[in-house]
Protein backbone atom coordinates (compact mmCIF):
# COMPACT_ATOMS: atom_id res chain seq x y z
CA UNK A 1 0.00 0.00 0.00
CA UNK A 2 1.57 2.96 -0.85
CA UNK A 3 -0.57 5.98 -0.34
CA UNK A 4 -0.23 9.11 -1.91
CA UNK A 5 -0.46 12.31 -0.26
CA UNK A 6 -3.52 14.83 -1.39
CA UNK A 7 -2.62 18.32 -2.86
CA UNK A 8 -4.67 19.97 0.13
CA UNK A 9 -7.27 19.23 3.56
CA UNK A 10 -10.83 18.83 2.21
CA UNK A 11 -11.99 20.56 5.61
CA UNK A 12 -11.73 24.10 7.03
CA UNK A 13 -11.27 22.54 10.30
CA UNK A 14 -9.02 19.86 12.06
CA UNK A 15 -11.49 17.90 14.92
CA UNK A 16 -10.92 14.75 14.55
CA UNK A 17 -8.48 11.67 12.78
CA UNK A 18 -12.26 10.39 11.67
CA UNK A 19 -12.49 13.13 9.10
CA UNK A 20 -9.05 12.33 6.93
CA UNK A 21 -8.60 10.46 4.44
CA UNK A 22 -4.99 8.17 4.09
CA UNK A 23 -3.74 10.74 1.24
CA UNK A 24 -4.68 13.58 4.01
CA UNK A 25 -2.70 12.20 6.46
CA UNK A 26 0.28 11.75 4.18
CA UNK A 27 0.14 15.25 3.35
CA UNK A 28 0.02 16.22 6.99
CA UNK A 29 2.73 13.57 7.68
CA UNK A 30 5.25 15.10 4.79
CA UNK A 31 4.30 18.65 4.97
CA UNK A 32 5.38 18.29 9.17
CA UNK A 33 8.38 15.97 8.06
CA UNK A 34 9.54 19.31 6.14
CA UNK A 35 8.41 22.31 8.91
CA UNK A 36 10.90 20.07 11.37
CA UNK A 37 13.91 21.81 9.57
CA UNK A 38 12.76 25.05 10.71
CA UNK A 39 14.08 24.30 14.55
CA UNK A 40 16.79 24.32 13.52
CA UNK A 41 17.97 27.63 11.73
CA UNK A 42 19.67 30.21 13.49
CA UNK A 43 16.89 32.26 13.17
CA UNK A 44 13.65 29.64 13.42
CA UNK A 45 10.97 31.50 12.10
CA UNK A 46 9.38 31.85 9.01
CA UNK A 47 6.52 34.38 7.47
CA UNK A 48 3.97 32.08 6.34
CA UNK A 49 0.95 32.70 8.78
CA UNK A 50 2.09 36.44 9.34
CA UNK A 51 -1.04 38.45 10.67
CA UNK A 52 -3.07 35.68 11.10
CA UNK A 53 -4.61 35.36 14.69
CA UNK A 54 -4.74 31.95 16.46
CA UNK A 55 -6.97 31.50 19.83
CA UNK A 56 -5.73 28.99 21.49
CA UNK A 57 -8.57 28.16 24.05
CA UNK A 58 -7.47 25.64 27.03
CA UNK A 59 -10.40 25.06 28.92
CA UNK A 60 -8.75 22.07 30.45
CA UNK A 61 -5.31 21.72 31.83
CA UNK A 62 -2.32 21.11 29.11
CA UNK A 63 1.57 21.97 29.78
CA UNK A 64 2.83 19.76 26.34
CA UNK A 65 0.21 20.41 24.45
CA UNK A 66 -0.48 24.49 24.77
CA UNK A 67 3.19 24.98 24.72
CA UNK A 68 3.96 22.63 21.51
CA UNK A 69 0.75 24.62 19.95
CA UNK A 70 2.24 28.27 21.00
CA UNK A 71 5.59 27.33 20.20
CA UNK A 72 4.18 25.95 16.37
CA UNK A 73 2.50 29.32 15.90
CA UNK A 74 5.07 31.55 16.82
CA UNK A 75 7.35 29.26 14.05
CA UNK A 76 5.25 30.22 11.63
CA UNK A 77 4.45 34.32 12.75
CA UNK A 78 1.11 33.76 14.06
CA UNK A 79 -0.16 35.75 16.24
CA UNK A 80 -1.16 33.74 19.58
CA UNK A 81 -3.85 34.86 21.85
CA UNK A 82 -4.29 32.59 24.64
CA UNK A 83 -7.62 31.83 26.72
CA UNK A 84 -7.94 29.83 29.68
CA UNK A 85 -10.77 29.55 31.81
CA UNK A 86 -10.00 30.23 35.10
CA UNK A 87 -9.93 33.93 35.57
CA UNK A 88 -12.27 34.51 32.69
CA UNK A 89 -16.36 34.71 32.17
CA UNK A 90 -16.04 31.03 32.01
CA UNK A 91 -16.06 31.49 35.33
CA UNK A 92 -19.47 33.86 35.35
CA UNK A 93 -21.58 31.16 33.55
CA UNK A 94 -20.62 32.01 30.08
CA UNK A 95 -21.45 28.88 27.59
CA UNK A 96 -18.80 27.97 25.01
CA UNK A 97 -20.24 28.71 22.03
CA UNK A 98 -21.06 32.12 23.45
CA UNK A 99 -17.07 32.45 24.65
CA UNK A 100 -16.56 31.43 21.42
CA UNK A 101 -19.11 33.71 19.34
CA UNK A 102 -17.46 36.49 21.19
CA UNK A 103 -13.72 35.62 20.86
CA UNK A 104 -14.55 35.05 16.93
CA UNK A 105 -16.31 38.46 16.76
CA UNK A 106 -12.50 39.75 17.30
CA UNK A 107 -11.59 37.85 14.20
CA UNK A 108 -9.16 35.42 14.39
CA UNK A 109 -8.38 32.81 11.94
CA UNK A 110 -7.76 29.32 14.07
CA UNK A 111 -9.04 28.41 17.21
CA UNK A 112 -7.23 25.71 19.21
CA UNK A 113 -9.38 24.13 21.85
CA UNK A 114 -9.61 21.90 24.59
CA UNK A 115 -12.09 20.87 26.12
CA UNK A 116 -13.56 18.04 28.69
CA UNK A 117 -16.21 17.38 26.81
CA UNK A 118 -16.68 15.09 23.84
CA UNK A 119 -17.38 16.86 20.44
CA UNK A 120 -16.76 20.30 21.97
CA UNK A 121 -14.65 21.58 19.05
CA UNK A 122 -17.01 19.87 16.24
CA UNK A 123 -19.84 22.04 18.16
CA UNK A 124 -17.93 25.30 17.06
CA UNK A 125 -16.24 24.14 14.17
CA UNK A 126 -20.05 24.03 12.76
CA UNK A 127 -20.78 27.54 14.37
CA UNK A 128 -17.79 29.61 13.51
CA UNK A 129 -15.93 30.62 10.38
CA UNK A 130 -12.74 30.61 11.49
CA UNK A 131 -10.63 27.19 11.45
CA UNK A 132 -11.13 25.11 14.34
CA UNK A 133 -8.21 22.72 15.53
CA UNK A 134 -9.03 19.68 18.38
CA UNK A 135 -6.03 19.79 20.83
CA UNK A 136 -8.19 17.39 22.81
CA UNK A 137 -11.78 16.74 23.39
CA UNK A 138 -12.97 13.99 26.67
CA UNK A 139 -11.97 11.27 25.78
CA UNK A 140 -13.08 11.29 22.33
CA UNK A 141 -10.04 12.48 19.80
CA UNK A 142 -6.53 14.54 20.33
CA UNK A 143 -5.88 14.57 16.58
CA UNK A 144 -2.75 16.04 16.61
CA UNK A 145 -1.23 13.97 19.10
CA UNK A 146 -2.00 11.00 17.17
CA UNK A 147 -0.04 12.68 14.04
CA UNK A 148 3.03 13.55 15.78
CA UNK A 149 3.22 9.24 17.24
CA UNK A 150 2.73 8.73 13.64
CA UNK A 151 5.49 11.11 12.69
CA UNK A 152 7.76 9.54 15.26
CA UNK A 153 6.92 5.89 14.16
CA UNK A 154 7.23 6.68 10.51
CA UNK A 155 10.92 8.63 11.10
CA UNK A 156 12.23 5.85 13.10
CA UNK A 157 10.52 2.55 11.61
CA UNK A 158 10.53 4.55 7.88
CA UNK A 159 6.74 3.26 7.46
CA UNK A 160 3.52 2.87 9.37
CA UNK A 161 2.58 0.05 7.18
CA UNK A 162 2.90 -3.21 8.81
CA UNK A 163 4.00 -2.33 11.62
CA UNK A 164 2.41 -4.02 15.00
CA UNK A 165 1.66 -1.41 17.88
CA UNK A 166 1.04 -1.99 21.24
CA UNK A 167 -0.78 0.70 23.44
CA UNK A 168 -1.49 -0.14 26.73
CA UNK A 169 -2.86 1.45 29.52
CA UNK A 170 -6.18 3.56 30.39
CA UNK A 171 -7.90 3.11 27.89
CA UNK A 172 -11.24 4.20 29.00
CA UNK A 173 -10.54 7.49 29.54
CA UNK A 174 -8.27 8.02 26.85
CA UNK A 175 -8.32 10.19 23.43
CA UNK A 176 -5.13 9.42 22.47
CA UNK A 177 -5.64 5.89 22.02
CA UNK A 178 -8.81 6.48 19.95
CA UNK A 179 -6.87 9.03 17.55
CA UNK A 180 -4.03 6.50 17.25
CA UNK A 181 -6.48 3.93 16.09
CA UNK A 182 -7.54 5.09 13.98
CA UNK A 183 -5.14 6.90 12.59
CA UNK A 184 -2.48 3.53 12.60
CA UNK A 185 -5.29 1.30 10.89
CA UNK A 186 -5.90 3.80 8.25
CA UNK A 187 -2.34 3.80 7.38
CA UNK A 188 -1.76 -0.22 7.55
CA UNK A 189 -0.37 -0.90 11.05
CA UNK A 190 -2.00 -3.33 13.15
CA UNK A 191 -3.13 -2.07 16.62
CA UNK A 192 -2.68 -4.35 19.17
CA UNK A 193 -4.44 -2.47 22.63
CA UNK A 194 -4.45 -3.60 26.29
CA UNK A 195 -5.53 -3.18 29.44
CA UNK A 196 -7.35 -4.05 32.99
CA UNK A 197 -10.82 -5.02 31.62
CA UNK A 198 -12.48 -2.23 33.89
CA UNK A 199 -10.37 0.07 31.30
CA UNK A 200 -11.48 -1.48 28.11
CA UNK A 201 -14.50 0.36 26.64
CA UNK A 202 -17.10 -2.29 25.00
CA UNK A 203 -16.62 -2.09 21.49
CA UNK A 204 -13.31 -0.64 21.33
CA UNK A 205 -12.12 -3.13 18.73
CA UNK A 206 -14.84 -1.79 16.11
CA UNK A 207 -12.24 1.27 15.98
CA UNK A 208 -9.90 -1.12 14.04
CA UNK A 209 -7.94 -2.87 16.55
CA UNK A 210 -7.18 -6.54 18.49
CA UNK A 211 -8.37 -6.53 22.09
CA UNK A 212 -5.66 -8.16 24.90
CA UNK A 213 -6.51 -8.14 28.62
CA UNK A 214 -2.53 -9.10 29.36
CA UNK A 215 0.39 -6.44 28.39
CA UNK A 216 2.41 -9.41 27.55
CA UNK A 217 0.29 -10.91 25.05
CA UNK A 218 -0.43 -7.10 23.34
CA UNK A 219 3.58 -6.43 23.26
CA UNK A 220 4.85 -9.73 22.16
CA UNK A 221 7.22 -9.43 18.95
CA UNK A 222 5.37 -5.64 18.61
CA UNK A 223 7.21 -2.74 16.65
CA UNK A 224 6.21 0.11 18.90
CA UNK A 225 5.25 0.14 22.67
CA UNK A 226 2.92 3.01 23.84
CA UNK A 227 2.15 2.92 27.52
CA UNK A 228 -0.75 5.57 28.04
CA UNK A 229 -1.26 7.78 31.56
CA UNK A 230 -3.33 6.51 33.97
CA UNK A 231 -5.76 9.25 34.40
CA UNK A 232 -5.95 9.62 38.06
CA UNK A 233 -7.72 13.03 37.92
CA UNK A 234 -10.62 11.50 35.70
CA UNK A 235 -11.48 8.15 37.68
CA UNK A 236 -13.98 9.01 40.21
CA UNK A 237 -13.65 5.33 41.55
CA UNK A 238 -10.73 3.51 40.96
CA UNK A 239 -11.13 1.01 38.35
CA UNK A 240 -8.14 -0.92 39.78
CA UNK A 241 -7.38 -2.36 43.54
CA UNK A 242 -4.16 -0.15 43.99
CA UNK A 243 -1.29 1.63 41.94
CA UNK A 244 1.25 -0.76 43.06
CA UNK A 245 -0.94 -3.50 41.14
CA UNK A 246 -1.65 -1.86 38.10
CA UNK A 247 1.98 -1.81 38.14
CA UNK A 248 2.71 -5.42 38.35
CA UNK A 249 0.26 -6.22 35.81
CA UNK A 250 0.04 -3.31 33.43
CA UNK A 251 3.39 -1.30 34.03
CA UNK A 252 5.94 -1.05 31.50
CA UNK A 253 9.17 -2.91 33.21
CA UNK A 254 12.91 -3.69 31.61
CA UNK A 255 11.45 -7.39 31.68
CA UNK A 256 8.52 -6.58 29.89
CA UNK A 257 10.17 -4.24 27.11
CA UNK A 258 11.89 -8.13 26.62
CA UNK A 259 9.51 -9.29 24.67
CA UNK A 260 9.04 -6.63 21.93
CA UNK A 261 10.92 -6.70 19.14
CA UNK A 262 14.57 -5.92 20.07
CA UNK A 263 14.88 -2.68 18.30
CA UNK A 264 11.01 -1.52 19.05
CA UNK A 265 10.51 2.00 20.24
CA UNK A 266 9.09 2.84 23.33
CA UNK A 267 6.44 5.97 23.46
CA UNK A 268 4.55 7.67 25.80
CA UNK A 269 2.38 10.68 25.42
CA UNK A 270 3.00 12.18 28.89
CA UNK A 271 3.01 13.38 31.48
CA UNK A 272 4.20 9.92 32.52
CA UNK A 273 3.34 8.80 36.29
CA UNK A 274 6.57 7.03 36.85
CA UNK A 275 6.21 4.02 38.78
CA UNK A 276 2.95 3.33 37.31
CA UNK A 277 2.53 2.43 33.82
CA UNK A 278 5.89 2.93 32.82
CA UNK A 279 9.45 2.42 34.43
CA UNK A 280 11.51 4.95 34.89
CA UNK A 281 14.80 2.64 33.49
CA UNK A 282 12.18 2.21 30.78
CA UNK A 283 11.58 5.75 30.08
CA UNK A 284 14.71 6.81 30.39
CA UNK A 285 16.24 4.39 28.48
CA UNK A 286 17.71 3.86 24.97
CA UNK A 287 14.52 2.54 23.05
CA UNK A 288 12.41 5.49 24.41
CA UNK A 289 11.47 8.31 22.04
CA UNK A 290 9.26 10.50 24.38
CA UNK A 291 11.61 13.92 24.11
CA UNK A 292 11.38 13.01 20.01
CA UNK A 293 7.87 12.88 20.23
CA UNK A 294 7.77 16.47 21.59
CA UNK A 295 10.19 17.83 19.32
CA UNK A 296 7.98 16.48 16.68
CA UNK A 297 4.46 17.80 18.06
CA UNK A 298 6.23 21.08 17.32
CA UNK A 299 6.02 20.52 13.64
CA UNK A 300 2.95 18.72 13.53
CA UNK A 301 0.84 21.57 14.46
CA UNK A 302 2.51 23.60 12.09
CA UNK A 303 1.57 21.83 9.06
CA UNK A 304 -1.75 21.30 10.42
CA UNK A 305 -2.02 25.14 10.70
CA UNK A 306 -0.18 25.61 7.29
CA UNK A 307 -2.66 23.72 5.77
CA UNK A 308 -5.84 24.70 7.07
CA UNK A 309 -4.58 28.34 6.10
CA UNK A 310 -4.84 27.25 2.70
CA UNK A 311 -8.40 27.30 3.03
CA UNK A 312 -11.37 24.91 2.19
CA UNK A 313 -12.65 24.09 -1.48
CA UNK A 314 -15.17 21.63 -2.03
CA UNK A 315 -13.98 18.10 -2.24
CA UNK A 316 -11.78 17.10 -5.58
CA UNK A 317 -12.99 14.23 -6.80
CA UNK A 318 -9.71 12.12 -8.13
CA UNK B 1 -1.30 23.63 -27.24
CA UNK B 2 1.68 24.95 -29.57
CA UNK B 3 5.12 24.49 -27.92
CA UNK B 4 8.18 26.39 -29.93
CA UNK B 5 11.34 24.59 -28.89
CA UNK B 6 13.45 27.81 -27.90
CA UNK B 7 16.55 25.85 -26.22
CA UNK B 8 17.42 22.00 -26.85
CA UNK B 9 19.87 20.09 -25.14
CA UNK B 10 23.10 21.46 -27.12
CA UNK B 11 21.74 25.10 -26.26
CA UNK B 12 21.08 24.64 -22.64
CA UNK B 13 24.68 22.96 -22.21
CA UNK B 14 26.47 25.85 -24.15
CA UNK B 15 24.00 28.86 -21.80
CA UNK B 16 25.53 26.86 -19.10
CA UNK B 17 28.92 27.09 -19.88
CA UNK B 18 29.16 30.73 -20.49
CA UNK B 19 27.20 31.20 -17.19
CA UNK B 20 29.64 29.14 -15.25
CA UNK B 21 32.71 31.18 -17.12
CA UNK B 22 30.78 34.62 -16.28
CA UNK B 23 29.98 33.34 -12.38
CA UNK B 24 33.85 32.58 -12.04
CA UNK B 25 34.40 36.19 -13.22
CA UNK B 26 32.36 38.22 -11.38
CA UNK B 27 32.82 36.39 -8.22
CA UNK B 28 36.81 36.22 -8.13
CA UNK B 29 37.54 34.49 -5.28
CA UNK B 30 36.04 30.84 -6.30
CA UNK B 31 36.60 29.81 -2.96
CA UNK B 32 33.95 32.03 -1.33
CA UNK B 33 31.39 30.49 -4.30
CA UNK B 34 28.26 28.98 -2.76
CA UNK B 35 25.89 27.90 -5.62
CA UNK B 36 22.31 27.67 -4.05
CA UNK B 37 19.36 26.04 -5.98
CA UNK B 38 16.05 26.94 -6.10
CA UNK B 39 13.06 24.31 -5.74
CA UNK B 40 12.70 22.69 -7.76
CA UNK B 41 14.76 23.40 -10.92
CA UNK B 42 17.03 25.31 -9.86
CA UNK B 43 18.80 22.67 -7.87
CA UNK B 44 19.98 20.64 -10.89
CA UNK B 45 20.99 23.24 -12.55
CA UNK B 46 22.93 24.85 -9.31
CA UNK B 47 25.07 21.04 -9.48
CA UNK B 48 25.21 21.28 -13.55
CA UNK B 49 27.28 24.69 -12.37
CA UNK B 50 28.81 23.31 -10.48
CA UNK B 51 30.29 20.59 -12.15
CA UNK B 52 31.34 23.19 -14.79
CA UNK B 53 33.16 25.31 -12.57
CA UNK B 54 35.24 22.11 -11.29
CA UNK B 55 36.31 21.92 -14.42
CA UNK B 56 37.79 25.25 -14.65
CA UNK B 57 39.01 25.63 -11.23
CA UNK B 58 39.90 22.11 -10.32
CA UNK B 59 37.78 23.00 -6.78
CA UNK B 60 33.83 22.11 -6.90
CA UNK B 61 32.06 24.84 -4.97
CA UNK B 62 29.69 24.11 -2.27
CA UNK B 63 25.58 23.56 -3.51
CA UNK B 64 22.64 23.73 -2.01
CA UNK B 65 19.03 23.50 -2.14
CA UNK B 66 16.41 26.52 -1.11
CA UNK B 67 12.63 25.93 -0.42
CA UNK B 68 10.99 29.11 -0.76
CA UNK B 69 7.30 27.77 -0.34
CA UNK B 70 6.94 29.27 3.60
CA UNK B 71 8.21 32.92 2.25
CA UNK B 72 5.61 33.19 -1.02
CA UNK B 73 3.67 36.23 -0.73
CA UNK B 74 0.79 33.95 -2.28
CA UNK B 75 0.27 31.33 0.73
CA UNK B 76 -2.79 31.45 2.38
CA UNK B 77 -6.86 31.60 1.53
CA UNK B 78 -6.31 33.94 -1.10
CA UNK B 79 -4.60 31.01 -3.47
CA UNK B 80 -7.49 29.92 -6.04
CA UNK B 81 -7.24 26.25 -6.29
CA UNK B 82 -7.32 26.13 -2.28
CA UNK B 83 -4.40 24.33 -2.09
CA UNK B 84 -1.05 24.81 -0.03
CA UNK B 85 2.21 24.45 -2.35
CA UNK B 86 3.93 21.61 -0.95
CA UNK B 87 7.17 21.87 0.86
CA UNK B 88 10.15 21.02 -0.23
CA UNK B 89 13.70 19.99 1.23
CA UNK B 90 16.34 23.13 2.42
CA UNK B 91 19.88 21.69 2.63
CA UNK B 92 22.65 24.23 2.98
CA UNK B 93 25.11 22.05 3.84
CA UNK B 94 27.15 24.65 5.28
CA UNK B 95 26.42 28.36 6.38
CA UNK B 96 25.85 31.11 4.07
CA UNK B 97 27.72 33.66 6.23
CA UNK B 98 30.95 35.37 4.25
CA UNK B 99 30.02 33.58 1.46
CA UNK B 100 28.98 34.84 -2.41
CA UNK B 101 25.86 32.94 -2.48
CA UNK B 102 24.62 32.82 -6.29
CA UNK B 103 20.92 31.73 -6.37
CA UNK B 104 20.09 29.63 -9.22
CA UNK B 105 16.87 29.11 -10.91
CA UNK B 106 15.46 28.23 -14.26
CA UNK B 107 12.97 30.99 -15.34
CA UNK B 108 13.01 34.53 -14.12
CA UNK B 109 9.24 36.20 -14.68
CA UNK B 110 7.67 38.75 -11.92
CA UNK B 111 10.46 38.21 -9.58
CA UNK B 112 8.44 37.41 -6.73
CA UNK B 113 10.45 33.68 -6.50
CA UNK B 114 13.61 35.38 -6.32
CA UNK B 115 12.40 38.00 -3.39
CA UNK B 116 10.93 35.14 -1.06
CA UNK B 117 14.13 33.55 -1.87
CA UNK B 118 16.28 36.42 -0.65
CA UNK B 119 14.14 36.30 2.30
CA UNK B 120 14.56 33.02 3.16
CA UNK B 121 18.59 33.39 2.42
CA UNK B 122 18.72 35.90 5.17
CA UNK B 123 17.51 34.18 7.90
CA UNK B 124 20.06 31.48 7.31
CA UNK B 125 22.90 34.05 7.67
CA UNK B 126 24.57 37.39 6.64
CA UNK B 127 26.43 36.45 3.22
CA UNK B 128 29.24 39.01 1.54
CA UNK B 129 26.68 38.67 -1.11
CA UNK B 130 24.02 37.81 -3.64
CA UNK B 131 23.87 36.96 -7.13
CA UNK B 132 21.32 35.67 -9.21
CA UNK B 133 21.99 33.23 -12.30
CA UNK B 134 18.46 31.94 -14.54
CA UNK B 135 18.82 29.84 -17.44
CA UNK B 136 15.76 31.95 -19.05
CA UNK B 137 14.87 35.30 -18.27
CA UNK B 138 11.36 35.87 -20.02
CA UNK B 139 10.82 39.25 -18.99
CA UNK B 140 7.52 40.67 -17.44
CA UNK B 141 9.14 41.80 -13.86
CA UNK B 142 6.65 43.26 -11.02
CA UNK B 143 8.94 43.30 -8.81
CA UNK B 144 12.66 45.76 -9.24
CA UNK B 145 14.77 42.62 -9.67
CA UNK B 146 17.42 41.59 -12.03
CA UNK B 147 19.41 38.54 -12.82
CA UNK B 148 23.43 38.80 -12.44
CA UNK B 149 23.61 35.63 -15.11
CA UNK B 150 20.93 35.00 -18.00
CA UNK B 151 21.30 31.99 -19.61
CA UNK B 152 18.78 33.22 -22.78
CA UNK B 153 16.65 36.21 -22.72
CA UNK B 154 13.27 35.21 -24.18
CA UNK B 155 10.00 37.63 -25.16
CA UNK B 156 7.53 36.61 -24.40
CA UNK B 157 3.43 37.13 -24.06
CA UNK B 158 2.18 37.17 -20.56
CA UNK B 159 -0.36 34.17 -21.65
CA UNK B 160 2.57 32.62 -22.94
CA UNK B 161 4.01 29.59 -20.64
CA UNK B 162 7.79 28.90 -20.48
CA UNK B 163 8.37 25.67 -20.08
CA UNK B 164 11.90 24.52 -18.63
CA UNK B 165 12.34 20.50 -19.03
CA UNK B 166 15.54 19.14 -17.81
CA UNK B 167 16.76 15.04 -17.97
CA UNK B 168 17.58 15.17 -14.36
CA UNK B 169 13.80 15.60 -13.05
CA UNK B 170 11.43 15.57 -16.18
CA UNK B 171 13.42 12.88 -18.50
CA UNK B 172 13.72 15.19 -21.57
CA UNK B 173 16.02 18.46 -22.08
CA UNK B 174 14.94 21.69 -23.54
CA UNK B 175 13.08 25.00 -23.35
CA UNK B 176 9.92 25.58 -24.79
CA UNK B 177 6.83 28.42 -25.48
CA UNK B 178 3.93 27.25 -25.41
CA UNK B 179 0.77 29.15 -25.76
CA UNK B 180 -2.85 27.78 -25.92
CA UNK B 181 -3.96 27.93 -29.44
CA UNK B 182 -7.58 29.91 -30.01
CA UNK B 183 -10.17 27.11 -29.19
CA UNK B 184 -12.08 26.10 -32.72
Amino acid sequence: MIVKAASHLRGKDLVGIDQLSPEEIQLLLDTAEQMQEIAKRPIKKVPALRGKTVVNLFMEPSTRTRFSFEVAEKRLSADSLNFSSSGTSVEKGETLLDTARNLEAMQPDFIVIRHRYAGAPHQLARALKSSVVNAGDGAHEHPTQALLDALTIRQKRGTLEGQVVAIAGDLAYSRVVRSNVLLLSRMGATVRVAGPPSLVPPGIEKLGCEVHYRLEDAIAGADVVMMLRIQLERQGKMNFPTVREYYDFFGLTPERVKLAKHDALVMHPGPMNRGVEIDSRVADGPQSVILEQVTNGVAVRMAVLYLLAGGHGEPVAD
Amino acid sequence: MKRVQVLDARGIARALERMAAEILEKVGDEKLLYLVGVQTRGVPLARRLARLIAGKTGCEPTVGALDITLYRDDVGPWRAAHQQPLLRDTALPVKVDGKTVCLVDDVLYTGRTVRAALDTLMDYGRPRAIRLAVLVDRGHRELPIAADFVGRAVPTAASEDVQVRLKESDGEEGVWLAREEAAG
